[in-house]
Parts: C-alpha cells; structure tokens; sequence
C-alpha cells in the first residue's frame, strides 16, 4: 500500500528553489535511504513530506490516510546545537513524542507513560530514563531521540542523518535497532544519510537525489552505472 | 543588629512598601518561568532588546504626557516583541545585530526626546531612574500591584497549561512542528507575556537591569539541576528569594533595589556555578 509519492515535486523555502523534479513512492513496510550531496535538499525534501514546508510545486500525496489524524509519523531531526547542553531527563524527553496525539490535552496520562517506557525499553535505554540528557553519550541521546519518534508515530518514521556523529560500533548498533523496527515491528522507514554504504545493507530502497539523481531499489542501485561509478 | 531589623521592618508599615515586595516577588517569578525557556532557545537577547524599547516608549509617554504611561508602553513593546522574535530567526546571521541596533536607536530616541521636551527639572534624575530603577525606596500603586497580579496569573496559567508544550518547543521546535504543535504561536505568546513582565517590571528595577532578572535565575538553576523541571522549579525560588533579599538589605542599607537585587542574582551565579563544578568533579 503507498503511503507517501510525490510525483513532479519542487522544494525549497523562504522562496528559493533548491530541487526540482523529485519523484518516488513509498509503500508500508519499505526502508527507504536518501542521500546526496551537501546541500542538495535532503532536509528540505523530509519537512517537505512532513508538511513543515510547502512544496513550490507538484504534490505529496499520502495514502492509506496518513495525514488524516496525528501519530501516524514519527519524525528524527538532526541533533541541534541548542540540545547539547540541555537540561532534560531521558524521559521528559520521550514522554514529548505523545503530544501530537493529545489534541488539547495538557497532562500527561498513564497512557502516555506506557507509551513512552514501551519505547524506551525497546531501545534499551529504560535504564537512563531518570538521567540527563546532556551527560549522555552521542549514540545514547540519538537513541533518546528515536526513542521520541518511536512514541509519536505507529508505523512511519522520518530520520534525519541518525548516526551523524557517532562512533562505528554505535553506527552498527543503531543500523541494527532500525532493521528490527522496519522487520520485526513492521515500521516503514525513510532515512537521509551520508554513509550510503552502510544504508544500503539494510535498505530495500534508494533515493539519489541531486546530480545523477536515482529511484527505486537496493538491488536495482547497486545494479546501475550510478553505483558502480 | 536588632535595630537595623525592627527599623527596616517598620517600613512595611507603609502600603507602597508592601506593594513593591509583592509586585517585585511576582514579576521576578514570571520573569524566571519565562526565562528559562528564552535562554535555553538561545533567545535571551529578546528580554534585553524589549527593555531598551520600553525606555524609548516610555520617553514618548512621558513627553506626549499621557494619562497612564502603560497606555503607549505596552502596546509598542509588545509589538516590538513579536518583531524581534522574527528579526531574530529570519535573518540568521544578523539577526543579533539588527536588534542591537533597535535597541539602541530606541535608547537614543528616548534620551533625546527627554531631553528635547523635558517634563520636569530634573531630567537626569527622571533618565536615571528609569534606567536603573528608583535609588530609593521604590513607591508603586494598588494599580500597579493589581496589573502585576494580573500578569502573574496569566503567566503561570499559561504555562501550567502549556507547559509540556513549552518543554518541546523549547527542546526541539521541528520535532514540535512535526508532531502538529503550534511552535510559532507558543513562541508569539510567550515573547508578548515577557513583554508585559518587562513593561511591569520597569518600574521595579530599571529597563538597563530587567533583563537580569530573565536570564540570571535559569542559568543559576542550570548549572546544578540537570531536568527541565527541576531548572523551571529552583529558578523560581531563586528569583524570588533574590529579589526578597536584595529588596531587604536595600531598605536596611539605603542602596538602589535593582542593583542590589542583580548583584545578590549574580552571587548566587557564582555560587551555583560553583556548586555545579564541585558535582562533576
């Protein structure tokens, strides 16, 4: 079933064009990785899918109402420099990916709660939860933030570079976490990244974005004159 | 030492001293809830640019002397709030120094105009004071004390309300967005408070100093607490046992309360610096 496809989409913002062109499907269950060079618009192209950004042309249509009601999509920005150094538990941290869901709700529930320890717990991070955030190691706060995403979304996530920064063995780790989410819990996955050999392990999909732009899957890729290049 | 204490104590005989410690108390409490967040977003600049803008609105009140000053204060402050906000994000890299050069032309503008058409003899005095807050005991109205109440009440409302909100604007505004919060308008919301607590606050402190009591008690609280919580909770406490304390020993000394209370806020400062060190050692 698709859920997201943009077909003949421009992005860009304050205005300015930064691509134009853009087209893909993404089905439930689907891993796909996008990647390209600095600067080619991948950010701009997942607030654009997240509705953060209006697209300066074409559309994104979402299937299977997903735009229909909130908590459907999960989204994983890139670290900010502002978070570094903030004072917030683990947990103050996860229990905020339920607030799409909350309408006007103010106060947190034991729903909420449950939600959130689910998450934690499935990241393996239930035991920082009472910890800072900003004493944590690199790989820790990206699992923090997943962990967030976890708990705003059911079935898709958004990531945005999730293993900038981090050491190799973290790197692994996290790229396992992700292929049991996608595997095991049946959560549809598109992610940006600058490490496309790694992604492409456990991607089913590729979007090439930029100069030699490219769509379609893993094998199909690697297959190409693009990859081989 | 007894009679330091019952002479100080026999100054809260009079109604406008009582007024002053508990629109003090208020206005620094809404000034740490706000300030947490502002500093946190990085967005400390706004407290201060405001304060130079109500001076600049508060010159013009006071040569077009009109009935209440508040009346031309705080509705430009609060404007400009909303224009800062935006000058501050929209145009990243110069964003600072665009409102420092607001905040300026607006000190410039008030000073001149106080001196253009003065309003009274002493124009230094008037300048002084409204800068750095009365040298004397400060004297302020049941009006003042209610609109501060009133104030008080909307802030905490808000943020009791907001509060989980706030936490994730603050901590990640696209995340916030992604999830359906309405980052923009709890960003608007808040900047419109802070400039209310700041046109209020004015009277208490000066407009030079006022942005003390925004910034100094988040990040006192922040280099020994480690959640937004308790950051949100000691900052409070200790903006209001700074402001009672610097108020107290500005009776019993005889010293200008704005001053002494900044100072007092800078020890604890230290202090807290201190004591946050110590832990991680």
């Amino acid at each position: 079933m698709e859920l997201i496809s943009c077909k003949n989409l421009t992005i860009g913002y304050d205005g300015r064009k930064v691509l134009s062109g853009i087209d893909f499907t993404v089905c439930k269950g689907d891993y796909l990785c996008i990647f390209g060079e600095n600067g080619a618009g991948k950010t701009t192209l997942m607030k654009t899918i997240l509705g953060l950004l209006p697209p300066v042309s074409g559309t994104v249509i979402y299937g299977d109402g997903l735009m229909a009601r909130p908590g459907r999509i999960g989204y994983m920005p890139q670290q900010s420099l502002i978070q570094r150094d903030f004072p917030a538990s683990v947990s103050e941290i996860v229990l905020s990916g339920n607030l799409g869901k909350m309408s006007w709700k103010p106060f947190y529930g034991p729903g909420e709660r449950k939600r959130a320890e689910a998450a934690m717990s499935k990241l393996g991070i239930l035991s920082l939860k009472k910890r800072s955030y900003r004493e944590l190691s690199g790989g820790q706060q990206q699992r923090v933030l997943l962990a967030r995403a976890l708990c705003a979304a059911e079935e898709l996530l958004l990531l945005d570079e999730p293993v900038s920064g981090l050491d190799p063995a973290a790197t692994d780790e996290l790229y396992r976490t992700l292929l049991s989410l996608n595997r095991d819990s049946d959560i549809t996955i598109i992610m940006i990244t600058h490490d496309p050999e790694a992604a492409l392990r456990n991607a089913s999909h590729v979007l090439r974005i930029g100069d030699a732009a490219f769509f379609g899957t893993t094998a199909a890729y690697t297959a190409s004159q693009l990859y081989r290049r | 030492m007894p009679e330091i204490i019952s002479s100080t104590l026999s100054y809260f005989a009079f109604p406008f001293v009582r007024y002053a410690l508990i629109c003090g108390v208020l206005l620094s409490l809404c000034s740490a809830l706000l300030g947490t967040s502002l500093v946190l977003k990085r967005f400390s600049f706004i407290g201060d640019g405001l304060s130079h803008v109500a001076f600049g609105a508060l010159a013009i009140a006071t040569v077009l002397r009109v009935f209440n000053n508040l009346i031309i204060v705080l509705p430009v402050t609060i404007l400009c709030a909303v224009l800062l906000l935006r000058l501050g994000r929209s145009v990243r890299i110069k964003g600072d120094a665009a409102i420092a050069i607001i905040s300026v032309t607006a000190l410039a503008a008030g000073y001149l105009l106080l001196n253009l058409f003065p309003v009274s003899a002493n124009v230094s005095g008037d300048v002084c004071s409204s800068l750095f807050g009365s040298t004397r005991i400060i004297s302020l109205s049941l009006t003042d004390t209610l609109l501060s109440v009133g104030i008080t009440l909307v802030t905490v409302l808000f943020f009791i309300f907001f509060y989980n909100r706030i936490f994730a604007v603050t901590f990640d505004e696209n995340f916030a967005a992604s999830a359906g919060i309405k980052a923009g308008a709890v960003n608007v919301a808040m900047s419109m408070i802070i400039a209310v607590v700041i046109v209020l606050a004015m009277n208490l402190v000066g407009s030079l100093l006022i942005s003390a009591l925004v910034v100094f008690p988040a990040l006192s609280a922040m280099r020994v607490y480690k959640s937004f919580k308790s950051v949100t909770i000691c900052a409070i406490i200790l903006s209001a046992a700074c402001y009672v304390t610097g108020f107290l020993i500005s009776i019993a000394a005889d010293t200008p309360v704005g001053a002494t209370v900044v100072i007092i806020q800078a020890l604890v400062f230290v202090i807290f610096m201190a004591v946050g060190r110590l832990r991680k050692a």
